[in-house]
């Protein structure tokens, strides 16, 4: 018997603990497979977050080290440079990567560092109980803008991957969501070419994923895939950002 | 050579691999030497970083990778530090952190001054963890600590604070280096490089058990126990006859020993001790020479901080003077020998 | 014995080299030595001015509130300094830019025209080296010969610099 469908070797058997319909899962098993089939297991070094994903590292079988909120682009830069030969990705959420650790996301983009960044942009606070986020929608409302996002008093949505693409350090931007099979698939293929920017040597990457989170959303899971079509991409559009890939030579 | 570029020299000497700083008065000598020295070495990295906060965390990253790595900074950069810190205690990472300290709180002046010995000594960041302090008091031993520091950090696999201040690390003398530098440093062995040949590691201190973290923290405080025993330092001066003992580490010890010279000349019975490890602290020294004196004059640089381990130490033994000059402000050994035989007289030591 | 100098004067006069040579000889000559620069915004906004110890023994401070021997190239050093010096303590003024009136006589101001000197030179910006020469004979720390060793390492990267810097000394310490 043929088998086309299994289990990818370095997704570690252990029952997934994220919310019925949290985006999380899909993505570490996309982003398994793409270890495997890129043969990385042996080389990747993943950094997680505190939040939801903290603990990443019961699933994802490769080498795994915790940071502090919002420092996953300096704790990746720091290996990277130590230990060049490395696939190094960071795994952040939008307050991770898009508050608190702005700078630090900013200045590794700048600098071209070769690391991977898988962006998680869910508009909420996770883990804490589902806060504004420096990505929520106007007017959407969370635990702490329990009138919806007022523009005036708290700021816009941040496109963090727009901002990021004007930096040259940043070779390749893609925004991706997983609510549909389709945007899954192509999700999995940005990030391809977001490890292969690595392997190439060639900069800074990042993909944003829209993610959804029901259970902060208050939603049960097929509303929260539409809310992302529906609102979502309206203030995060899907789609290439920024790819120069093309333009440098792999050395 | 400046105190500065000795820490740095003695750091590459040391085989450190990774510089990740940010500028700040006054210990940018250092960061300058790394730029010009460590980056152009095969498989070392520089970096400036955005900021402190950034910079501890790719030191975090670089010692992940299982190499020695370093960073510098005074005092308002070094609280920024903490948190990466204490990730560093936590995930038992070796680390060398330099401090050429100034005057605070706040942004305070960049003149030298010690009021970071509770925060270097009592951990700094949160959670419950130490670091090894060491506290040079001349540009040669800063080279010789700062090697020190990077075996210390490696053989407890702990962060390691060299707390200097800014007048050591402007300051210029002559110094000496015993070591040449490695041709290949050494990678712990325990490295996070990808899973080759070895199942998967992960590193990390985040559990929902407490228990777990409990066992965390029992593991880290063993080894404390063990780096007490086997790692305290002080250097003792004069204090075979001494009927007062001063108490200084750092600059303040080396302007006390000037002090001690003209107190000796004038026929004052006044000895030193000065702790090379601030933490651990020599305590047993100190109560040691309470067996034989009963006065001891604590002096430093900031409002009274060390002075607090001195009476711990004592168990209510001794006699505890203190003086201080906080801010920056660098007292002079003959302002120093005035309190010296102040104290002395009203003791009715003579 | 214990010696403090401290050389004060605006950024560019070269205020650092000077006590940078002096320490250097004092090194060369196996005194214990510490040098310690100002440093931070203080120089960004024109004054220098380091301090050089020099001992036959352990030095304790490297700070001097009461110095031996002052050099002040420019007036602004004359005024902040003036009451620090020693009593019986040496004066060393650059008389081409700063004019003495000096309120207490229990010290010996020695004025080295330090500029002129330097111009006939055809050297103007070696007057901190006529300055260190005439401070070398009068103060007596070091010996001219170290004084001008000591050159080579701290003009290890401008060597074409060496041979006027040493005339600038000697000019200096002939001077007085």
């Amino acid at each position: 018997m043929k088998k086309v469908y299994s289990r990818p070797k370095s997704l570690k058997r252990n029952h997934f603990h994220y919310c019925p319909g949290c985006g999380h899962s899909i993505i570490h098993r996309v982003m398994t497979e793409l270890i495997d089939e890129m043969d990385l297991q042996d080389k990747a070094i993943g950094i997680p977050p505190p939040g939801c994903s903290v603990f990443a590292y019961h699933y994802f079988d490769v080498d795994m080290a915790e940071s502090a909120h919002g420092r996953g682009a300096a704790v990746a830069t720091g290996i990277k440079r130590a230990y060049p030969e490395a696939i190094v990705f960071t795994y952040q959420g939008d307050g991770d990567l898009a508050a608190i650790g702005t700078a630090e996301t900013i200045h590794a983009a700048n600098r071209g560092e070769k690391i991977t960044a898988i962006f998680i942009n869910n508009a909420v606070y996770g883990m804490t109980g589902g806060q504004m986020a420096p990505t929520t929608l106007s007017d959407q409302k969370t635990t702490t803008t329990p009138y919806g996002r007022d523009v005036k008093l708290e700021g816009y949505p941040i496109r963090m991957s727009e901002i990021l693409a004007l930096l040259k350090g940043a070779v390749y931007i893609e925004r991706t969501a997983v609510n549909s099979p389709t945007n899954i698939r192509r999700t999995k293929k940005a990030i391809r070419k977001a490890f292969q920017s690595q392997i190439d040597n060639l900069g800074f990457s990042l993909v944003e994923i829209l993610s959804p989170c029901p259970t902060n959303w208050r939603m049960n899971p097929l509303e929260s895939w539409q809310w992302i079509d529906k609102e979502m991409t309206r203030e995060f559009p899907l789609g290439v950002i920024k790819d120069i890939t093309g333009e440098k030579n792999a050395d | 050579m400046t105190g500065n570029s000795a820490v740095g020299e003695a750091a590459i000497r040391a085989g450190c691999q990774g510089y990740f700083g940010y500028p700040i008065t006054p210990q940018n000598e250092l960061t300058e030497y790394m730029a010009a020295h460590l980056s152009r070495r095969r498989g070392c990295s520089f970096v400036q970083a955005e900021s402190e906060i950034a910079a501890i965390n790719m030191v975090y990253g670089a010692s992940l990778a299982g190499v020695r790595a370093m960073t510098s900074s005074s005092s308002p950069g070094i609280s920024l530090k903490q948190e990466g810190i204490s990730y560093l205690a936590a995930c038992e990472l070796p680390a060398v952190i330099v401090n050429m300290s100034r005057g605070g709180p706040g942004l305070g002046s960049i003149s030298a001054a010690q009021s970071d010995y509770f925060q270097a000594t009592r951990g700094g960041g949160h959670g419950d963890y130490r670091c090894i302090v060491l506290a040079p008091s001349s540009v040669q031993e800063l080279a010789d600590l700062t090697h020190r520091a990077f075996d210390l950090a490696d053989r407890y696999q702990i962060p390691v604070i060299i707390l200097g201040d800014g007048m050591l690390g402007q300051m210029m003398e002559p110094v000496e280096f015993k070591h040449e530098a490695p041709e290949e440093p050494p990678v712990r062995s325990n490295a996070l490089r990808g899973a080759k040949g070895r199942p998967s590691r992960i590193i990390k201190t985040f559990t929902s058990k407490p228990t777990e973290l409990e066992e965390l923290n029992w593991s880290l405080f063993r080894r404390y126990q063990l780096i007490k025993k086997e790692e305290t330092t002080c250097e003792t001066f004069l204090v075979e006859d001494a009927e007062l003992i001063v108490v200084a580490f750092g600059i303040a010890a080396r302007i006390a020993k000037g002090a001690i010279k003209n107190a000796r000349t004038a026929g004052l019975r006044v000895g030193m001790l000065r702790p090379v490890t601030l933490w651990p602290f020599p305590a047993e020294a100190v109560r040691e020479f309470a067996k034989r004196t009963k006065y001891f004059l604590v002096f430093e640089m900031n409002m009274g901080q060390m002075v607090e381990d001195v009476r711990l130490a004592l168990e209510g033994k001794g006699e505890v003077f203190f003086y201080g000059r906080p801010g920056g402000v660098i007292p002079t050994p003959s302002e120093v020998l005035r309190v010296i035989s102040r104290h002395y007289y009203q003791e009715g030591l003579r | 014995m214990l010696i403090k100098t401290i050389f004060a004067g605006f950024g560019g006069q070269g205020v650092l080299s000077m006590g940078l040579n002096l320490a250097q000889a004092a090194m060369l000559e196996g005194k214990n030595v510490t040098y310690l620069p100002s440093y931070g915004a203080e120089v960004r906004g024109g004054t220098a001015n380091c301090t050089v110890a020099i001992s036959d023994e352990e030095i304790a401070s490297p700070v001097a509130s009461s110095p031996e021997f002052v050099v002040a190239m420019n007036q602004p050093s004359l005024v902040r300094f003036q009451n620090q010096i020693q009593s019986g303590g040496l004066f060393f003024i650059n008389s081409s830019l700063v004019e003495a009136e000096l309120s207490r006589g229990d010290i010996e101001v020695i004025s080295v025209p330090a500029n002129s000197i330097a111009e006939e030179l055809g050297s103007p910006r070696s007057a901190n080296m006529v300055m260190l020469g005439a401070l070398t004979k009068k103060s007596n720390v070091v010996s001219l010969p170290s004084v001008i060793e000591g050159l080579k390492d701290t003009l290890k990267n401008k060597p074409k610099l060496i041979a006027i810097n040493k005339k600038a000394l000697m000019a200096g310490y002939n001077a007085v």
